[in-house]
């Protein structure tokens, strides 16, 4: 099985061990990885932003570096959603087309595709998630509160695999955080608002992490915790997934 | 210019008091969620409203024709106006005609939409809302801040102190009970006095030409019973196609709107009582042209719940007030652009495109995607600024060049962690309440290239 790995651009920059435990773990599952060098962004800060007509290079960069694989997987829910929904070629229409179906969220390509039942992964601490949105409901990774429908959820399960893990549910499941691209600086208050509001749940249920599958998320979190010297840290479900090859 | 942003940057002043409003809306969302997951086809229902009013939108002008033949067969007026200045105008040459001068009025978002009230006062009319969260708003010179809770955002202690100067009740109340006693009667005298009642629509039925009015509080029909005179005015998307089709909405919309099985009121005016007068005002006002939006139409199936406003965490944590448009709000961020792009350019972008309106959506309006969808349009016809528009087409340029790319990248991470000054300053956004990400010596690339870019066929 030929995988591709998109390393999302803010990850690949800021966040190198989220890559690396990424492609340890399908290395692991015993995936045959490439890491192909030339990939970037996947456009969507500035499609977010109203300007999908500026992300043409993205695109067309994303086409030439990511054809070749049976799947393509990677780190991040929300830029994986971005690709599915508006990833465009006009040169090679049926190239996209294909990598909008082969692109996979790291979690739901574990739990649907490979369809691990166990993990050799060893994590003991006091663990909460958090549903980053665009996984939630753009890629449906867990039944959503809003809905009526079965209960369900790819990283808990995932999460469930882990020796030692505990996991403790948030009150509200599945409230964004806030970050939201450029929402984050653009309604600064709000946003940082929201984060506060995530982790005082997290925090009244005394985790000593926060994961989840979108390090965008995190990486909001993690500048509120810090400011606020909370001993609370954050870290990728991959990181955890992984954790007995790391530790 | 007025900004969501600027808005919500000065509600969020007061933490405890935005705590308050997000916990009180949470708890509503809460009991839509109960409802909801209590009906074993809940999401059926949803589908099937969504295709009725699909269909009605799809017919829209037959039904339209349908309904005021019905209508006038009741013997009903009816009346058309194609914007808020004639809806006004025929509102008010009725009242004219009769010579009256107090009317009372039930909750109507149109006519908030179409600034009804201001327009009528200035006409030297006294002119009352009876929904009581209306009332406490009118009489603090404020508009609503949810359209169906309009005075949410107000506790029961600033009800009180606008009760102690308006209608003279003890200062310092704050017992609702006590409060809303001194409303009923207050509301009772000018109910009795009123020479004309105004009520907003929920549901007009084509087959029939019947309206339904939904409430809580039975204003409006206590107004419209005891006045010689009723004015219905509806915008044209509240037609449905079949008195059967209430079957479906009905269930829908009090429980999306606050958790309840049913509005306590459901009330169908048909025909006007013996010796009475009723009229109807079908309002375009933006309409038609929404409706020729195709990737915006289907905002026109919204019935007014406001389950996406309950929901929604940058409306629970700014305020209905810093959407500065009549209907606040996921809903109304959809809505308002259509009627003026420039003024309402903000709207769209208050949201972090979570997506929880579109789930919560009795009628599966896709509003957070036409909320990106707006911020393309809003972006290309200039209204998002030249600062942003050259920052995306540097990040553009930036991102779509693997070379620039990585200099950009190294070069940042160079100078964040020699220079941490340069992004950790009061003038960056980011850094006002969170610290930056350290950043790392390497890149994943650069990791990877040192630990895995072994020779080929490795």
């Amino acid at each position: 099985m030929k995988v591709g790995l998109f390393v999302p651009c803010y990850i690949d920059q800021f966040y190198p061990n989220v890559g690396i435990a990424t492609l340890e773990l399908l290395e692991k599952l015993g995936c045959n990885v490439t890491f192909p060098l030339n990939q970037t962004c996947c456009g969507q800060p500035m499609a977010n932003s109203g300007y999908s007509n500026l992300t043409k290079g993205c695109d067309a960069n994303f086409v030439s570096n990511f054809s070749e694989f049976d799947y393509i997987v990677a780190p991040s829910g929300s830029c994986v959603l971005h690709i599915k929904e508006h990833l465009k070629d006009t040169d090679h229409p049926e190239k996209a087309a294909q990598i909008r179906k082969q692109i996979f969220e790291l979690c739901e390509f574990l739990t649907d595709i490979l369809k691990i039942n166990s993990l050799p992964a060893s994590f003991p601490h006091r663990v909460g998630l958090h549903a980053s949105c665009h996984g939630q409901r753009g890629l449906h990774l867990s039944s959503m509160s809003e809905r009526n429908e079965p209960s369900f959820s790819k990283p808990g399960h995932l999460l469930s695999m882990v020796k030692g893990l505990e996991l403790v549910q948030a009150e509200r499941p599945d409230e964004c955080c806030g970050f939201g691209g450029t929402f984050c600086v653009f309604e600064e208050a709000v946003s940082v608002k929201m984060g506060k509001d995530r982790i005082e749940e997290h925090a009244q249920n005394q985790v000593e992490y926060i994961t989840g599958g979108d390090t965008s998320c995190l990486m909001h979190l993690e500048g509120i915790l810090k400011r606020q010297q909370s001993p609370i840290r954050i870290i990728h479900i991959a990181e955890i997934l992984n954790s007995s090859i790391s530790n | 210019m007025i900004t969501h942003a600027k808005e919500a940057e000065k509600f969020n002043k007061d933490e405890a008091r935005v705590d308050w409003h997000d916990d009180t809306l949470w708890f509503v969302r809460q009991k839509r969620d109960r409802m909801a997951h209590n009906i074993p086809e809940w999401e059926q229902l949803r589908e099937k409203a969504s295709q009725i009013k699909n269909h009605t939108l799809s017919n829209l002008d037959q039904y339209l024709v349908q309904f005021e033949k019905q209508a006038l067969a009741n013997g009903v007026h009816v009346h058309w106006a194609a914007n808020a200045a004639e809806h006004n105008q025929i509102v008010f040459q009725i009242i004219q005609k009769h010579g009256f001068r107090k009317i009372v009025k039930s909750k109507s978002m149109l006519t908030e939409e179409c600034h009804l009230n201001e327009f009528l006062i200035g006409q030297g009319i006294e002119v009352i809302d009876t929904d009581l969260g209306e009332r406490i708003v009118q009489l603090r010179h404020e508009p609503p801040s949810h359209i169906v809770l309009p005075a949410i955002h107000l506790k029961k202690e600033d009800v009180g102190e606008t009760f102690h100067q308006h209608l003279g009740t003890e200062k310092g109340a704050k017992d609702p009970q006590y409060l809303t006693e001194a409303a009923r009667q207050h509301l009772r005298e000018k109910f009795i006095a009123a020479d004309l009642a105004l009520t907003g629509v929920n549901f007009a039925v084509a087959e029939t030409g019947g309206i339904v009015v939904c409430t809580n509080e039975g204003n409006a029909d206590m107004g419209a019973h005891l006045a010689n005179v009723h004015i219905a005015c509806m915008g044209i998307e509240k037609i449905i196609p079949r008195q059967a089709d209430l079957s479906v909405f009905l269930r829908l919309l009090a429980r999306s709107a606050t958790g309840q099985p049913i509005t306590t009121y459901s009330s169908h005016f048909l025909r006007p009582a013996s010796g009475k007068e009723m009229h109807i005002v079908l309002v375009d006002n933006g309409r038609t042209e929404q409706l020729a939006r195709t990737d915006f139409r289907n905002s026109l199936k919204c019935i007014r719940c406001a389950a996406c406003f309950n929901t929604c965490p940058v409306y629970r944590r700014s305020g209905g007030h810093s959407y500065h448009t009549a209907v606040a709000g996921p809903i109304g961020s959809i809505l308002a652009p259509n009627i003026d792009m420039r003024k309402y350019a903000d709207l769209p972008f208050a949201s972090t495109l979570c997506g929880s309106c579109s789930n919560v959506c009795p009628v599966k309006i896709d509003i957070h995607d036409q909320l990106w969808k707006w911020r393309q349009i809003l972006s290309q016809e200039g209204h998002t600024g030249t600062a942003k528009a050259t920052g995306m087409k540097l990040m553009s340029a930036v991102l779509s060049n693997p070379d620039i790319y990585r200099f950009a990248g190294s070069t940042g991470r160079w100078f964040l962690r020699h220079v941490p000054s340069l992004a950790s300053n009061s003038l960056n956004p980011w850094f006002k309440q969170r610290e930056m990400p350290e950043p790392p010596k390497e890149s994943f690339r650069d990791w990877y290239l040192k630990n895995r870019k072994k020779p080929k066929g490795e």
